[in-house]
């Protein structure tokens, strides 16, 4: 999420959170934060070097993550870093949480001032930082180990976790703690030639795998602090209505409730536990004000779509004609596509627990904005943001979800407890996580090109018509340039083809339905109509996709190599049975580059079964290529979820799922079998979390057609009565 | 009302209303977590537990239901099997944000308890029940193929 973050870095794009935080906009390059000499030690005797790590006399290891796990792997990721440039034993290496503070952990990619994590960033943004910090401590513990053993600090070697000499010579970093911790720490320290790394690059061990496999792990809705009650929130049935009035009385009967309060969210039935705060919600009666709420449906939104879509659009891209190379073209394809609300849905609904006092205030969540909620948590509470202390739990699952710029369930668990004086944990259940808006905008797409004779794409027309995801919030101001949101456009504006004549526009419609960035963002629609474009304007042509795609990659060979590799290790072009079919797609998010081909098999009936699916991903150096591939997967299936069945409706306003059953995730029995190709870089690391996502949907759109000629042009395929197994 | 039931062979004497969801008496009352609520309505699995060895969904199940029964959660999975399948998980490195995966490993366990080898069908028949929103699945199925190996030594 959180859009294109370039590595190109330009000042303005790495400074365009710079307005979301209080404080300074100065870039943090690089690690540069460092305690006073008396800080070296903490008061359990570990060696404190920098922010980023803790060596313990038991030759522990600590990293601290700036970074929320969720899944993703970036605790891992990030440990790993460190540790390599510290030359650690892996066995001893554990992650923390970092607490949150912007000015030592904002990330770097978004200027540096807010810590946050999204845009697949947490490694990339980490990279030199982490580095730099493992390099620093290690260079302290081997100063320390020379002066001590009286030699020059070339002759002490250090490996995974033991400085030693030559000579047999050896101290664990225990052992090294206390003198080390009288060494200054270098300020650029030297790093690793890359050809030596032990740990980066190898299948380094998750750290999180033994707590997640025994019940253990920790979650927000786990956590239990004394005398806190349950929450649950009545919120407006239509987005944009308000409590009008409200009777307690039958709530305030059910045995357990304790207090209802009125928020500005809704109604929050406080209990002493879950159900009895479940059941006084159900005997809550709320009366609404809805004169302000949207009240279409969700088929009539998408009509003015369409009715948009007939005019031009603000530009978003424009090089040559478009409009007159398609008018001369010898042949003119067009599509329309729509897209519906997607919910994130992730498996851990929203939940955060609060304790609140006169002057200070503590928070346990899944917490994937930790300054941006410490602001908005500070403003509910009534305090100042330092007062605010955020503890980052695992999240169990967010794709977006938790990096909300509201910070809509923290600030309702701040509410509450001040409503109520009592530490609260708030917990959504599922109806209020489906229908409780913060969707991946609703869009319709209209793609326009034209052919030459020799059936080359001569022009291209791309109009979008959608939400902005960033109006209105803090981020408006760095990712909305000239009336275009770069989250609405990315991935079309950003098309890779060498096309001469390329046209993109956009019109921002205002819907009364809260949207937010959903794994990969733009990239989640713009990739599928672009890759299913490219297939019809291939067949148009009478080429084959890959080859067409081949001819106008000359200047990114970057996708040009992952196309090659995926398209190889799918043997494209060898002879599928009948009722099978293969399809293809290319997609840099994030500055990942991944394609993917998939084949399905389509029954006599009609219905559809994806075998298997075939990736290729550059994402620079892998540093866990498990990670890698297992986000790969990951990013498939969810993308899959979304192409398969679901979509949030609306009628009169009201949204028409509610849980499982009618919103549905991806199940076991139709998960492909997927094979991951990674391809070997020395370029920096880029993210993994997002990009596996949106080459998918047109891979299989495309294989759908290559299979039964059907193309599916409006998502998901249970709309366009496409039944799936 | 007080229910009594065996959890992780402890016997408790539980002093909930009977409507009350098994879920929330063993996550609210009993005090364990390692038992998840995802959907309240028997859609996802996070809330797998076993009553007397066949896997249940604790999120529908009233507490009253398993009066008697042997109540057993992550925390005091045991035997062979169980070994077999978390071994499996950690190894072959399932899990991804993690919230999902007791109610996994329930259905896993109790799905090699019954059968000791089976076919990609019967894992997905087994296991159809429980969502994975990071799709872990193609692993889910690879691990609960390793565990069959080493339960068959």
């Amino acid at each position: 999420m959180l859009g294109r973050i370039d590595t190109s870095a330009t000042a303005s794009r790495r400074g365009f959170l710079a307005g979301a935080a209080a404080g300074s906009a100065a870039l943090v390059v690089g690690f540069h934060w460092r305690p006073a000499k008396a800080q070296m030690l903490t008061a359990d005797g570990a060696l404190a070097p920098n922010a980023f790590v803790r060596i313990g006399k038991d030759n522990s290891v600590t990293v601290f993550a700036k970074h929320l796990e969720m899944g993703q792997g970036a605790h891992t990721g990030l440990a790993t870093v460190l540790a390599e440039e510290l030359d650690a034993d892996w066995a001893n290496v554990k992650v923390m949480a970092a607490p949150a503070d912007g000015k030592i952990y904002g990330n770097i990619d978004w200027g540096g001032t807010v810590q946050g994590t999204g845009g697949s960033s947490s490694i990339h943004n980490s990279w030199m930082q982490l580095r730099k910090a493992g390099a620093a401590a290690r260079a302290m513990l081997v100063a320390a180990a020379a002066k001590s053993w009286n030699v020059p600090v070339g002759q002490v070697r250090v490996e995974r976790g033991i400085v030693s000499l030559r000579s047999g010579k050896r101290a664990t970093f225990g052992e090294l703690v206390e003198l080390a911790a009288k060494e200054t720490p270098p300020a650029d320290p030297p790093l690793k030639d890359p050809k030596i790394f032990r740990l980066i690059g190898k299948e380094t061990p998750r750290l999180d795998m033994r707590a997640k496999s025994t019940g253990t792990a920790v979650f927000a809705i786990d956590q239990r602090i004394p005398d806190a009650l349950v929450a649950v929130v009545q919120r407006a049935p239509l987005f944009g209505a308000k409590v009008a009035s409200f009777d307690a009385t039958k709530a305030k009967e059910v045995t357990g409730v304790v207090d209802v309060v009125q928020i500005p969210a809704g109604v929050a039935v406080v209990a002493s536990n879950t159900w009895a705060a479940i059941k006084g919600r159900e005997a809550l009666s709320v009366t609404w004000d809805d004169r302000a709420a949207e009240k279409r449906d969700s088929a009539a939104i998408m009509a003015s779509y369409r009715e948009l879509a007939a005019r031009p659009g603000t530009v978003a891209k424009s090089s040559g004609d478009a409009e007159a190379a398609i008018k001369s073209a010898a042949r003119t394809v067009e599509a329309d596509f729509e897209f519906p609300y997607l919910a994130h849905a992730p498996m851990e609904p929203l939940t955060c627990v609060v304790r609140l006092s006169g002057d200070s205030c503590e928070i346990w969540a899944g917490d994937q904005f930790q300054t941006i909620d410490q602001l908005n948590a500070a403003k509910a509470a009534g305090l100042s943001p330092d007062r605010v202390v955020i503890n980052t739990l695992f999240a169990g699952g967010s794709f977006g979800r938790r990096a909300n710029p509201g910070s809509d369930y923290i600030v309702e668990g701040v509410s509450i407890a001040k409503a109520t004086g009592k530490p609260i944990r708030l917990v959504w259940t599922r109806e209020d996580d489906i229908r409780g808006g913060r969707y991946r905008p609703m869009y319709f797409h209209r793609l326009r090109a034209g052919l030459d004779a020799q059936g080359n794409i001569v022009g291209w027309q791309h109009r979008i018509v959608g939400q902005s995801i960033v109006a209105g919030t803090p981020f408006e101001g760095g990712l909305v340039k000239n009336g275009i949101d770069a989250t609405s456009v990315e991935g079309a504006s950003t098309l890779p083809y060498g096309i001469a004549n390329l046209h993109v526009d956009l019109h921002t419609t205002q819907v009364g339905v809260p949207v937010l960035w959903w794994r990969s963002v733009g990239s989640t629609h713009t990739a599928y109509s672009t890759e299913v474009f490219m297939d019809e304007l291939a067949r148009a042509a009478n080429k084959d996709p890959v080859a067409l795609r081949r001819g106008l990659l000359a200047k990114h060979p970057r996708h040009l190599a992952v196309l090659n590799l995926a398209a190889e290790k799918a043997g494209w072009g060898k002879p599928l049975a009948k009722g099978k079919g293969r399809g293809i797609a290319v997609h840099e998010s994030f500055n990942s580059y991944v394609a993917q081909v998939a084949e399905v098999t389509v029954d006599d009936k009609g219905k559809v079964t994806v075998d298997r699916v075939v990736c290729a991903v550059d994402c620079g150096i892998a540093v866990n290529p498990d990670v890698v591939r297992a986000q790969m997967e990951g990013g498939i299936g969810f993308g899959l979820s979304s192409i398969f069945a679901e979509a949030i409706t609306l009628k009169g306003g009201a949204v028409e799922q509610s849980n499982f059953h009618d919103y549905t995730p991806l199940r076991i029995e139709q998960m492909p079998r997927v094979e991951v190709h990674i391809l070997p870089s020395t370029q920096p690391p880029t993210g993994v979390g997002e990009p596996g996502v949106p080459p998918i949907g047109p891979a299989v759109a495309n294989a759908i057609f290559a299979a039964t000629g059907k193309r599916i042009r409006a998502l998901p395929l249970a709309s366009q009565g496409v039944q799936v197994s | 009302m007080a229910v009594s039931l065996s959890l992780n062979g402890k016997d408790l004497s539980l002093d909930v209303p009977d409507d009350m969801p098994l879920l929330w008496a063993i996550r609210d009352v009993a005090g364990l977590t390692g038992t998840k609520f995802g959907c309240g309505m028997a859609q996802c699995g996070a809330c797998t537990v076993h009553a007397d060895g066949q896997p249940i969904r604790a999120c529908i199940t009233p507490v009253s239901a398993v009066s008697g029964q042997k109540v057993t959660t992550i925390e005091g999975l045991q035997g062979k099997a169980a070994q077999a399948v978390q071994a499996a998980w950690v190894r072959l490195e399932v899990p991804q944000c993690g919230y999902c995966q007791s109610g996994q490993i329930m259905s896993a366990t109790a799905l090699l308890t019954q059968n000791a080898k089976p076919t990609d069908a019967d894992i997905d028949a087994a296991m159809n029940g429980n969502i994975c929103r990071c799709a872990t699945y193609q692993r889910i199925r690879a691990a609960i193929h390793t565990a069959a190996k080493t339960l068959q030594g």
